[in-house]
């Protein structure tokens, strides 16, 4: 898994590709958490475009984040998602409490 | 038509993808669509990281998988020998996790049940674990 991060202000952008699965997850985990913690973010944008997929270990590292942010008062966003992974947020029930666009 | 295959592995977090697209290659003689598919390997995925997470806690061991093509049925069986289930009721409950220390979501049963269209659970301590699902392609 191939990560990018961008900080705009406050906003943590992470442009992810490959798979995110139990393997994957760590390195996604502690990329993010390092970034969050050093640069004062509030708000944190997860562009999944060239991930080709997801298992529930995404859904795991994306709902700790998300507790996270969710104490710093930000929002958590997941932008251009395939069908597979939005499959796997909607049975999460994590679609419910981001905002996800195709 | 029938056919199979059989694969094993350590039980390494780096073979999940590996395992994923094997399966997935194989399924290809289904003439599935594209969900179809992602939904094969989204829950082998899930059986195969439930063996090497929680079947051996990340220790040593081996993960077998069978799959089988029967007509338009594609089952898949993943077996491991590790400390297996004390209780596959409670598994099995969606946000359930043995391990909220590892942040895993406890979503694994539930995308397997939800994106198979049978799941067969046979488990007990000290038993292993082997878990079978079967999805019917295009129905």
């Amino acid at each position: 898994m191939d990560i990018r991060l961008e900080v705009i202000g406050t906003t943590l952008v992470a442009k992810l590709s490959g798979e995110l699965d139990h393997h994957t997850a760590p390195k996604l985990r502690d990329a993010l958490d390092r970034e969050i913690n050093s640069q004062n973010i509030v708000n944190l944008i997860l562009d999944f475009d060239d991930v080709g997929f997801m298992d529930s270990s995404g859904i795991g590292v994306i709902a700790g984040r998300y507790k996270e942010i969710q104490a710093r008062g930000g929002k958590v966003m997941i932008i251009r998602v395939n069908p597979q992974v939005d499959k796997i947020l909607e049975i999460s029930g994590l679609k419910k409490i981001l905002d996800c666009s195709h | 038509m029938e056919n199979y295959m059989k694969l094993e592995v350590p039980a390494k977090s780096c073979n999940e993808s590996f395992v994923r697209a094997a399966v997935a290659a194989f399924s290809v003689q289904l003439d599935l669509s594209v969900e179809e598919m992602s939904d094969i390997k989204t829950a082998v995925s899930e059986a195969v990281t439930n063996s090497i997470v929680h079947g051996y806690a990340n220790m040593k061991g081996v993960v077998k998988i069978v799959c089988k093509v029967i007509d338009s049925v594609f089952e898949i069986e993943v077996t491991d020998f590790g400390v297996g289930i004390e209780d596959i009721g409670q598994a099995m409950q969606p946000l359930y996790t043995s391990r909220p220390d590892y942040e895993r979501s406890g979503m694994g049963f539930t995308v397997m049940q939800t994106f198979m269209d049978e799941l067969y659970v046979e488990s007990g301590p000290g038993e292993g674990t082997t878990v079978r699902m079967r999805k019917r392609i295009g129905g």
